[in-house]
């Protein structure tokens, strides 16, 4: 017998059950599935925007207003002077034709190495409820971008927040089949209290993660 | 050595005293302060306990659905009877792949395993990732708590350790030392062929893995190298993404008193067609290793179980000794249960007895298992297998006898109260008790009044 035959074999018996699988158990667990019923929702207020802008500033986040994609560049620039950082990055395809050089940054169409600084991305949506960004990895869409370089600087449309994570999985159920190879949700600069229960930002991910709001 | 000797060495050990402090105020006011933000917060728990219950009940059918949307994403799925199991499957793999290097992020399922010495001894180079688990593999120790696993340690002792082993100056402010294991460990991230990590939670509906971390090493670990390898035990599978999104409400805020980790990471299948980063190969090894020994019985509640550490950061007895003097991989009181189904109820023989019974681990567990009953379980065990010390044995007989007898129950309490008034000293207090030491090596005990409760009683009926 296998391994795996021998532990369902066992949890079977242990339970008391047949060894053969019932098509009642089955369809018992197919019926759950196709329902996928949500639990009980905490009261999250009624403005997402609002509620985001206050939970992702609450996880150390830093927040960036826009009015149009083109106003990416400079807002880049201005935050990358004001935090002392230089003038590079790599971004996510979406951003290559933007005019990067007008702001006089050199940047980069292609996924993070481990020795770039700045990396810029978009995100699939964010959740209200903890002030997340929910990041679905693809071809166009690489995580390292968002995971190597020190800063983060992640561009984000006011209509893709949604209140809470239920929701941004039913927005993805809507907009493609099953989910990508990777799905990040990412709270905020990364960090550690490892020594002495002190919180410190930038354990091995960014120190600093900044959205510019659309 | 067991629980009670190690204790006592704990309990001396200044340093540790100091390192555990922190735990409570830390921890225990970030859960409360945490829960505090959900007005929900009770029907958020019945559900969790529900979701997980419904796991197990049909586990097996769970399983086979998990496995089934896994394989049709690219995933392998082993299944490993033992810990040894686990150990051989990963060094296949590794051969399989011509690994070198591997990077891990924190796994407790592969502390169970011994996995670092396995792989070691077959000339692997290994890589703890997760800060304090990198501490640990520098002064070669287990960790002592299951979310915190260097929280025995002072940062005065980090800064030696570094010193040490990185040949560094020592620093000594904490982000300083942050930065010091970044730069060290950025380069393993890089140059390793094989990742390894746990689960939090695997997820039937999708074939998913989860892992929630704060450091960001976790999506390393799984994004980096040409393999990853995810090593779970078999209880952890949830049905839906709806299930984990009701579950990840309480997971972090029980664990570290925040409202969400850094990072939640789910991972589904390996690199997909055009792109740019992700493993060649996923494989995911589900555990049994002693956890179909609790399914089906009086403890299969324990399978409830999240892996949060809140009930060791509530318990007195942990606050006071920390985990290591637990002895095994899972210290507290969920440890107090594992680890006598893990090892043998003979081998861990004071382990159910490390307890207040306070309740306070089951007022504070996330999905509400009765830790204090199931340890009470095993308790009862043990006096069925004849594991209890003599002495206890024959006291409890002796006293068993006596409470049949009334009426000699009641000259014995009689004489007994009478006696021991007459030991007091003028405080009210006894200063040693005959096979008592136990109490009064370290406290005084009060001397009764010098009459029986059933005499008191009497008198004030008459």
């Amino acid at each position: 017998m296998s391994a795996r035959a021998n532990i369902l074999s066992r949890i079977r018996t242990r339970q008391g059950k047949a060894v053969t699988v019932r098509a009642s158990e089955r369809e018992a667990v197919a019926q759950y599935l196709a329902a996928h019923p949500q639990g009980p929702r905490p009261q999250t207020g009624n403005d997402a925007v609002a509620r985001f802008r206050e939970r992702a500033l609450g996880l150390s986040t830093t927040i960036g207003e826009l009015s149009s994609a083109g106003e990416i560049p400079a807002a880049v620039a201005r935050y990358l002077q004001s935090a002392g950082l230089a003038p590079a990055a790599v971004c996510w395809p979406q951003f290559a034709a933007l005019d990067w050089r007008a702001q006089g940054i050199a940047v980069e169409a292609r996924a993070a190495h481990g020795d770039d600084l700045v990396g810029i991305t978009g995100a699939f949506c964010a959740i209200a409820e903890t002030g997340t960004l929910m990041m679905c990895s693809g071809p166009d869409t690489p995580p390292a971008t968002s995971l190597l370089p020190e800063t983060h600087i992640a561009v984000l449309r006011r209509d893709r927040i949604v209140a809470g994570m239920e929701d941004a999985w039913a927005l993805l159920r809507s907009e493609s089949a099953g989910l990508p190879r990777a799905v990040n949700f990412i709270s905020g600069p990364s960090r550690t209290a490892d020594i002495e229960q002190t919180v410190t930002l930038g354990a091995h991910g960014p120190y600093r993660v900044h959205i510019l709001l659309l | 050595m067991h629980f009670k000797a190690r204790a006592g060495a704990k309990l001396a050990d200044v340093r540790l005293q100091t390192a555990l402090k922190k735990l409570q105020g830390n921890f225990v006011k970030g859960r409360a302060d945490r829960i505090a933000e959900l007005d929900n917060f009770p029907d958020i728990r019945d559900a969790a306990a529900a979701i997980r219950d419904r796991a197990l009940q049909s586990l097996d059918v769970w399983l086979e659905t998990f496995e089934r949307n896994a394989a049709a994403r690219g995933t392998v799925v082993h299944w490993a009877e033992t810990h040894e199991d686990v150990n051989r499957i990963v060094r296949e793999i590794a051969a399989q792949h011509g690994v070198r290097k591997i990077i891990k992020s924190k796994s407790m399922v592969t502390e169970e395993c011994g996995l670092n010495d396995a792989l070691e001894a077959a000339g692997l180079e290994v890589v703890e990732t997760d800060l304090g688990e990198y501490i640990l593999q520098l002064a070669r120790e287990p960790p002592s708590h299951i979310v915190a696993p260097v929280v025995h340690k002072t940062r005065d002792e980090v800064s030696d350790l570094f010193a040490e082993k990185h040949k560094s100056p020592r620093l000594t402010d904490i982000p300083a030392l942050c930065r010091e294991a970044r730069e060290k460990l950025r380069p393993h991230f890089l140059s390793a062929d094989m990742g390894i990590s746990g689960a939090n939670f695997i997820i039937a509906e999708t074939g998913s893995t989860l892992i929630v971390t704060n450091e960001g090493n976790g999506r390393m670990v799984t994004t980096l190298p040409k393999v990853h390898v995810a090593i779970t035990g078999i209880e952890k599978v949830v049905p839906t993404l709806e299930d984990v999104s009701t579950l990840l409400r309480l997971l972090p805020r029980h664990g570290t008193g925040q409202s969400i980790t850094n990072y939640i990471s789910v991972t589904t299948g390996p690199k997909r067609d055009g792109d740019a980063d992700g493993p060649e190969h996923f494989h995911v090894i589900l555990v049994d290793a002693g956890r179909t020994q609790l399914i089906g019985g009086d403890m299969q509640q324990m399978l409830r179980c999240i892996r949060c550490g809140a009930c060791m950061n509530h318990c007195p007895v942990y606050q006071s000794v920390g985990g290591h003097a637990y002895g095994w991989v899972y210290p507290g009181p969920m440890g107090s249960v594992l680890t006598p189904t893990y090892v043998g109820l003979e081998n861990a023989r004071d382990l159910p007895n490390a307890a207040t019974l306070c309740r306070q681990c089951e007022v504070a567990c996330p999905v509400k298992i009765p830790l204090p009953e199931l340890l009470r379980k095993l308790r009862e065990r043990q006096f069925e297998q004849g594991l209890k010390p003599w002495h206890e044995v024959a006291a409890l007989r002796l006293w068993g006898w006596l409470a049949q007898r009334p009426m000699l129950y009641g000259l014995a309490t009689r004489i007994k109260v009478r006696m021991l008034k007459a030991m007091a000293n003028p405080q009210g207090m006894i200063r040693s008790l005959p096979f008592g030491g136990g109490w009064t090596d370290r406290r005084d005990f009060p001397a009764p009044e010098g009459r029986t409760f059933r005499e008191l009683y009497g008198k004030s009926k008459a």
